[in-house]
Formats: structure tokens, C-alpha cells, sequence
């Protein structure tokens, strides 16, 4: 049990360390804008990243009578 | 008579205003042709998909799509104006360096709606050629752009955005502004210790709780995480708990007792207890209450506080009412200037279209100025020679020339906001249902401790701290200041996602209590502009025919007029010349006509004028009067639904207008209002509305101009409309971004029912005091049983105002799936 004596001080230096980088990471705007980020993520905008063969048509025109939802 | 019958038409596909008969505007998107309203909807839409940025059209949120785009200004003059930003003068406010010849500027960026609009303007600005960097915050509508001076200009970059049908501003913070800023840093930092000590000390909190049951921890173990914990919590104690120190120190000041001084007792007395007890080794220690505590409680102020200032930009409010630049004229040159540059005296030309950019006085020409944004007033006024024109009105059009008489603080519009100011300064404080339960409460705490307190003393003095601590902890109000908040930020979320913005704290508490509601015509209970009602052909052409030759003519005009013939322009004639204040006149397929007052457009024997209200033009060609129209202004869709319901919750509808027409009247009696003040200055409103409060009523006043602000300011309760200024929508406690008024009743049903969870989250804390109470004066509980008593009742608080944010408790038939 007395790995714990190391332990707890490593935590509580842990804990200074995350409380530093929060704060530096306040300072330099990134707490900012709350809203946008989480939209973010579901913006596929990775087109020019997926290879050729694999990518959905979705450019070629579709005919008007099937208008259909892709998305 | 023949009614008008005007087909279904489709809305745009990008701002999602109805497509004009005949528009041949498209553009392809997803693989579909899109119809638009309008070339500017065309060129940004163009603009958007040739960029690769079609996605925008994927993520944008339905419900904003359709309010605040703007459409793309490519004129000659925003192109000049634009140009005015690269000079470094004009740049020196706002843009600074950035080392190796880059730059920085911070522009407010209009018409941001949503997270799609973010992403599209991110992308764009950085495949600029030179930007190296663009980031957008959507809560500010703030952008940062960096790029190098030498491969971009900045006016180049504004262009841009302008093409993406956005507008962008520099960005000049006051200091107001700043103290926000820092504020909120200052609030996520506090949290975030917050957050990090309590996750650290419940963990040890959670071992010494298992090694007191099992009876089998080292006692030096259990002093180090004794000593641990104190470590973590200090910084709570002392960082970021300060604001409810500062705020309970206020309050004892000014005699009050609220519920930060409970709070402030509790983290202190529970603090320095423990603290007491890890140094002499003996007695119980409360660091996780302590830190859970404050964390808690924090999470909730910083809900509101992000609330309160989502609509706080108080910075930019003035800058969409003046024009950036203006015309000035030295002698015979013309030039352009920042309009901040004038001074009294300035001769300044405003072109049709343009805004007037200060006070001044007319000194050549005559042109109609629409001044609906100040006085309500929905038609423009005429003004010729020798009169006054207030800046930040809409020339329309004829060229004027005015000197400048007034310009910064001494001007109207200053004036407006000065009374702004002091409107909200003198307004009266709401008494929060929770503050008035919390003096009660605090008063009986600190009598049951103190008399715990002589209890043990003479019974069993070595215990009497030791009890008389856990009184105060286990009826620390940790639930009941829980109670309130919770339920607000549930309620506040929800009304947030259904189309209302609340951006004061108050505004539940009072929506629930309202005895009135006070609303403004133009804009709020109309759609602000005017609209072809009726047509009464008076010849053989009948009314279809009339109205392509009457939209015909209008197409070319700006006048307010002209826009409600907009959507039915098919052709354009040719010739046409403005007679200000009278009419047009001009040739349409190969026939001369005019279009407007009776006695302009028939002088001789002009006749008689239909008898029902609304504003009549005449059309006629060279040998006869051929038609009526009457044009109106509309009252929108829902209000005559919203307003019953608003009075079947039992509040009192009234009218307070600037216009001074009889337009008032009829839109009253439509809707069933029976008390219409009409004709009435911002001043008049203002003083109604205190004469209304003194004899007891609590108003909710809803309005959206310029005219409104110092009423919005006044009233106990404010909403502005979304299309409103946003000086007035800075200053209003609540802003109806859906833009409908059947939010309203909504959200008086939903204040009510977020008193109703209050009530019952208030009593469920105070009944769990009660029982927990006399166990901790016995001296039962043990610190983990009130760590746990305490966190159990807040989890019951907190799940019993999540009730409020789950949809179908909320969602009463409206009428937005009809829309849709």
C-alpha cells in the first residue's frame, strides 16, 4: 500500500499540470466559441482526401424524376 | 371588386424568400437546377458552389435559412467604400501586425446564422490566395484573419465575404465589450479548477469512504489523503468560489440575504473545519462536499452567464444603423470618407438608396426618406430644402445634399441610446422567487445551528463543533440554490432550440408572472413592409394586365412602394422618371402611363378614391384612369392565433405605435386589441409604459425599431423581434429569432411551467432539510452520509428540471410543422 505514498503527490502534480494547460488553453482563445465546434465535426469535407475509385457519385446530375435524398 | 389572386410561389433556394413570377434565375446545386430569387441570391449561391463549398447547403440549420441572409452588394459605392480599408489610417484601429509582413484584423461579420455559415466563410477566406489563417466565431460573429500584406488586400478579402452574401465590419471592441471578454475567461477558468480539483479529490474522497467502512486504512495513509485533499481544494476554496464571496459581502452590505450567503458560509465554514481537523489529525474531513459544491454551482452561473451575453455584442450596435462612409463635398469634388470623419458644418451628398450618414439639414433637392427604423412611421416622408433628416434614415430617391448639423453624441440617434441607458438603470429590480426563500431559509439555518450549538455545548462540549458542522453541512443549500438555476437553463435551452433567445436571467420568473403584453405595429405585429392587398380595375384591362404594367414600372424604383410590386415584374419599362412624393411615370411597350397619388396621375377631374383604408395608388395611360391598387401594410400570419392565445393565458394585449395613419387602428381592431396608443415618440412610449407599471402591471413589451429601444429598456420584460436593429436586440432580455409570434405564448406557457418545477424542486430541498435536519443535530450522520444525502438530493433536483428540456412535455401544437 505504500505506492500510494508516490502516488497521491503524482496526481496532485497531474492536476497542477492540467489546471496549467487549461488555463493556457483559455488564454489563447480556445474556449472562445462553445457552439461551433461541435457542428464541426459532421462537416464531410474530406472530398479531395477519398481516392477515386471510391468516391459516391454524388457530382454527376442526378435525373430530375428521381428526386431522391442522397444525404 | 376582384380579389388578388396571387399563385403559390417557391421559395428561394438560398435565402428562401418567395421566387418572382418568370425569374429565370437557377443555379446548379447537388445535382439539381435551384431556383433563386434574385441575381444577388444567384451570383452568392454561384459563388458558393464554383468554390467547392456545396456542403453549405447540407448543414444549415431550416430555421435560419430563410431570416437574415443577406444578399449580395456589389454596387459601385460598397466596392469604393470597401477600397477606403486599405489605407493604413483607416486600418491603424483594427488591423496590426503579425511579424513576417502578415496581418491581423477582427472583423464582425453580418448575417451569421448558424454553424454552416461559419464553415462556409472559414473555407473560403482560406483559399484566398495570401490569407494564412481565417477563424469565425459563431457566438460573437467575430472572424480573425491573418494574411500577407503583400499577395492580399484587405478590401479584397471584405469583397469576398460580401460575395458569400455576408458582411463584414471592422471591429473596434469598447470597453464594455472587453469586461465581457475578460469576464467570461475568467468564469471557463474558475470552472475548469473547479472541475479538475473535484474530479481529484472525489477520487481520494472515494478511498477513504471504503477504507472507513471496512475499518482496514493505515491512519497514515489516511492522513496523507487528508493532506491530499486539502491540497486540491484549496484552489477551490479560494479561486473559485470568489465571486460568491464578493457577491454574499454586496449583499450583507446592502442588508439583504440571498443565496450566496449560505453558499459562502458553507465552502468556508466546511473548508476551514476540515482544514482544522487534517492538521490536528482528529474530527471529520468535507473537502469533496466542498468542491462538488462550488463546481456545481459554477456549471450553473456559467450557463447563464453565456446566455446573458450570446446577445451582448453591444459593440457593433451602432454600426449597421450608420453607413461606413460618406460623401463629402469640398466645393465641386466629391470624397469619399469614413463617416466617423464628418463634422457639423460638412456638406455631404446622399445618393438614392443610401443612408444619411449624421443629422443635418436638407440644402438641395427633394427626395421621400424612410425613417420606419425611428418613428414607425411606415411610409416614407417627404423632405425638401430647409428640413431636417436624422442619419441613419434611408434616402430613396432623389440625390439630397445636406450640411451636417449634428453628428456623434449630440445626434438623434446618441440621444435614443442615452435614454437607452438610463431606462435600464432606473429599471426595477425583480425579486427572484429563490432569493426571497433563501433569506427565510438562511435565517432559520443559522438560528437551528446556533441553537444545536448551546445544545451540545453544555450536553457534550468535545462534540458540539463537530455536530453543529454537519448541521450546516447537511443543510447546506446545496439543493436549494441548485434548485432554481437548473430549472431555468433546462427551460432557458429549450425555448433556446424553438426559435426564443433569453438572454437575462430574469425573464422566466417574469414571463410567468405578466399581467400585460405591449406590443409595437410596425414590424412586430406586421411584416414592416407593404404588400399589394386589393386591385380595382376601373377600365376594360383587367387586373393581371394592370399589375404587369404597374410592376413594370415600379421595377426600377427603391421606394417601399416599388418593393411590394417587385415579385411580379416580368418586364421593365423604359423612361421612367420619380416624381417625389407623387408618383412615377414611364413607357411600357410602346404606352405612356402613370403610376401613384390620384392627383398627380389624374389631375383634372381625378376620381373618387375608394372608400376602405389601406394606401391607394392609381394607374392610368394617356387617355384614362385605368385601376386601382391598394397596398398595406401586412399583418402577420400567425397573429391573429397568437394573440388569442396570449389572451386566453390571461394577458392583457395593448398597442403602442409611432405611426400616427389610421393604419394603427384598423391592425388593432383585426386583431382584437382594444387599448391603441398611436402616434406616440419614443419618449411617450417610455412614459406610458412606467405610468402602466406604477398602477401594478408587469409588461412584457415586444417591438424590433430604433424607436422601440428605450420602451424595450423600460419594460420589465423585453423581447425584440430577430428582424429587429441589433441595438435593440442587444438591450431587449429575450429576442424571438424564429421570428413568430406563437413563441410567445410558448414561452409564457413554459415560464409557467418552470415555476411550477421551481416550487417543487424548492420544496423537495426544503422537505430533505427538514428530515436531514434533526439527525444531524442528534449528531448521527457521519461526513459520507451527508456527502451522499447531499448529492442525492441534488441529483433529484437536477432530474426533476431536466423534465423541462424533454420535448414532448414542452411541445404544444404549434404551428410549425403547418409551415413547413
Amino acid at each position: 500500500m505504500d505506492i500510494v505514498i508516490l502516488l497521491i503527490p503524482i496526481a496532485i502534480i497531474l492536476a497542477g499540470f492540467a489546471i496549467w494547460a487549461f488555463f493556457w488553453s483559455v488564454n489563447s482563445g480556445q474556449f472562445d466559441d462553445l457552439d461551433s465546434p461541435a457542428h464541426r465535426i459532421l462537416y464531410d469535407d474530406d472530398d479531395d482526401l477519398i481516392p477515386e475509385d471510391a468516391r459516391q457519385k454524388k457530382d454527376k446530375p442526378a435525373p430530375e424524376s428521381q428526386d431522391q435524398d442522397t444525404r | 371588386m376582384t380579389a388578388l389572386q396571387l399563385p403559390a410561389r417557391k421559395p428561394c433556394y438560398h435565402c428562401g424568400l418567395a421566387v418572382p413570377h418568370g425569374s429565370r434565375y437557377t443555379v446548379h446545386i447537388d445535382g439539381h437546377s435551384r431556383e433563386m430569387c434574385c441575381p444577388g441570391c444567384q451570383a452568392v449561391a454561384q459563388t458558393i458552389v464554383d468554390g467547392g463549398l456545396d456542403n453549405f447547403y447540407r448543414h444549415r440549420d431550416g430555421q435560419s435559412a430563410d431570416s437574415e441572409l443577406i444578399r449580395t452588394n456589389s454596387s459601385n459605392r460598397r466596392r469604393q467604400e470597401l477600397e477606403l480599408y486599405d489605407n493604413p489610417d483607416v486600418q491603424g484601429s483594427f488591423v496590426h501586425n503579425a511579424g513576417d509582413s502578415q496581418r491581423e484584423a477582427l472583423l464582425v461579420i453580418e448575417g451569421i446564422t448558424c454553424a454552416a455559415c461559419v464553415w462556409l466563410l472559414e473555407k473560403h477566406l482560406t483559399s484566398q490566395p495570401g490569407v494564412t489563417a481565417a477563424s469565425v466565431n459563431m457566438t460573437t460573429h467575430r472572424a480573425r484573419i491573418r494574411w500577407h500584406s503583400e499577395t492580399a488586400h484587405l478590401s479584397h478579402l471584405l469583397a469576398e465575404i460580401d460575395r458569400l452574401g455576408y458582411q463584414g465590419h471592422p471591429y473596434q471592441p469598447n470597453r464594455e465589450e472587453q469586461l465581457l471578454e475578460q469576464e467570461r475567461k475568467r468564469a471557463v477558468r474558475r470552472l475548469g479548477v473547479a472541475g479538475v480539483c473535484m474530479a481529484q479529490t472525489m477520487m481520494l474522497a472515494a478511498a477513504l469512504y471504503a477504507g472507513e467502512l471496512s475499518h482496514s486504512m493505515d491512519a497514515h495513509i489516511i492522513t496523507l489523503m487528508n493532506w491530499a485533499s486539502m491540497v486540491l481544494a484549496t484552489p477551490v476554496a479560494f479561486y473559485s468560489s470568489m465571486p460568491f464571496y464578493k457577491a454574499a459581502w454586496r449583499d450583507l452590505q446592502t442588508r439583504s440575504l440571498s443565496m450566496d450567503v449560505p453558499v459562502s458560509l458553507a465552502i468556508l465554514l466546511a473548508y476551514f473545519a476540515s482544514v482544522w481537523s487534517t492538521v490536528s489529525g482528529s474530527g471529520d474531513v468535507y473537502f469533496e462536499s466542498v468542491t462538488m459544491f462550488a463546481f456545481f454551482l459554477l456549471v450553473g452561473r456559467f450557463m447563464e452567464m453565456a446566455a446573458r451575453h450570446r446577445t451582448g455584442r453591444a459593440g457593433n450596435a451602432l454600426l449597421d444603423l450608420l453607413p461606413t462612409s460618406a460623401i463629402r463635398l469640398d466645393g465641386d469634388t466629391e470624397t469619399l470618407v469614413p463617416a466617423t470623419q464628418l463634422r457639423t458644418g460638412d456638406r455631404v451628398l446622399v445618393k438614392s438608396g443610401h443612408t444619411i450618414p449624421a443629422d443635418g439639414r436638407v440644402i438641395e433637392g427633394r427626395s421621400s426618406v424612410d425613417e420606419s427604423a425611428l418613428t414607425g412611421e411606415y411610409l416614407p416622408q417627404s423632405r425638401s430644402t430647409g428640413e431636417l433628416v436624422i442619419g441613419g434614415t434611408l434616402n430613396i430617391e432623389h440625390p439630397l445634399q445636406i450640411e451636417v448639423t449634428e453628428t456623434g453624441s449630440e445626434s438623434r440617434l446618441s440621444a435614443i441610446v442615452r435614454m437607452l441607458d438610463r431606462a435600464q438603470a432606473e429599471k426595477p429590480s425583480v425579486a427572484r422567487i429563490a432569493d426571497r426563500v433563501a433569506s427565510q431559509f438562511v435565517a432559520a439555518t443559522l438560528l437551528t445551528a446556533a441553537a444545536v450549538a448551546v445544545f451540545w455545548y453544555f450536553y457534550d462540549p468535545a462534540r458540539a463543533f463537530w455536530v453543529t458542522l454537519s448541521v450546516l453541512v447537511v443543510t447546506c443549500p446545496c439543493a436549494l440554490s441548485l434548485a432554481t438555476p437548473t430549472a431555468l437553463t433546462a427551460a432557458t435551452g429549450t425555448l433556446r432550440q424553438r426559435g426564443m433567445l433569453i438572454s437575462r436571467g430574469h425573464v422566466l420568473e417574469s414571463f410567468a408572472t405578466a399581467t400585460h403584453i405591449v406590443f409595437d405595429k410596425t414590424g412586430t405585429l406586421t411584416e414592416g413592409n407593404l404588400n399589394i392587398e386589393e386591385i380595382r380595375p376601373v377600365s376594360v384591362l383587367d387586373s393581371q394586365t394592370l399589375l404587369s404594367i404597374a410592376a413594370a414600372l415600379e421595377s426600377r424604383s427603391e421606394h417601399p412602394i416599388a418593393r411590394a410590386f417587385r415579385a411580379h415584374a416580368v418586364q421593365a419599362a423604359t423612361d421612367v422618371q420619380v416624381h417625389v412624393g407623387q408618383g412615377l411615370s414611364g413607357t411600357v411597350e410602346g404606352k405612356r402611363y402613370r403610376i401613384g397619388k390620384p392627383g398627380f396621375v389624374w389631375p383634372d377631374d381625378t376620381p373618387k378614391q375608394p372608400e376602405s383604408s389601406g394606401l391607394w395608388l392609381l394607374l392610368a395611360d394617356a387617355e384614362q384612369p385605368l385601376g386601382w391598387f391598394r397596398l398595406d401594410d401586412q399583418i402577420r400570419a400567425e397573429a391573429t392565433t397568437a394573440l388569442a392565445e396570449l389572451r386566453a393565458l390571461g394577458l392583457i394585449p395593448l398597442m403602442l405605435t409611432g405611426d400616427a395613419s389610421d393604419a394603427a387602428q384598423k391592425v388593432a381592431s383585426h386583431l382584437g386589441i382594444d387599448q391603441v396608443f398611436s402616434g406616440m415618440s419614443p419618449e411617450q412610449k417610455l412614459a406610458h409604459l412606467n405610468q402602466l407599471s406604477q398602477q401594478g402591471a408587469e409588461i412584457i413589451m415586444v417591438g424590433d425599431g430604433i424607436n422601440d429601444i428605450p420602451a424595450l429598456a423600460g419594460a420589465r420584460t423585453s423581447v425584440a423581434m430577430a428582424s429587429a436593429t441589433d441595438l435593440a436586440k442587444t438591450n431587449a432580455d429575450a429576442v424571438l429569432i424564429a421570428n413568430d409570434l406563437m413563441r410567445l405564448a410558448d414561452s409564457v406557457r413554459m415560464a409557467r411551467k418552470t415555476r411550477t418545477i421551481i416550487r417543487e424542486n424548492l420544496s423537495w430541498a426544503l422537505l430533505y432539510n427538514l428530515l436531514a435536519l434533526p439527525a444531524a443535530a442528534a449528531g448521527l450522520v457521519p461526513p459520507y452520509w451527508a456527502a451522499i444525502g447531499m448529492s442525492a438530493s441534488s441529483l433529484v433536483v437536477v432530474g426533476n428540471a431536466m423534465r423541462l428540456s424533454r420535448r414532448h412535455v414542452a411541445a404544444q401544437p404549434t404551428n410549425e410543422e403547418a409551415e413547413r
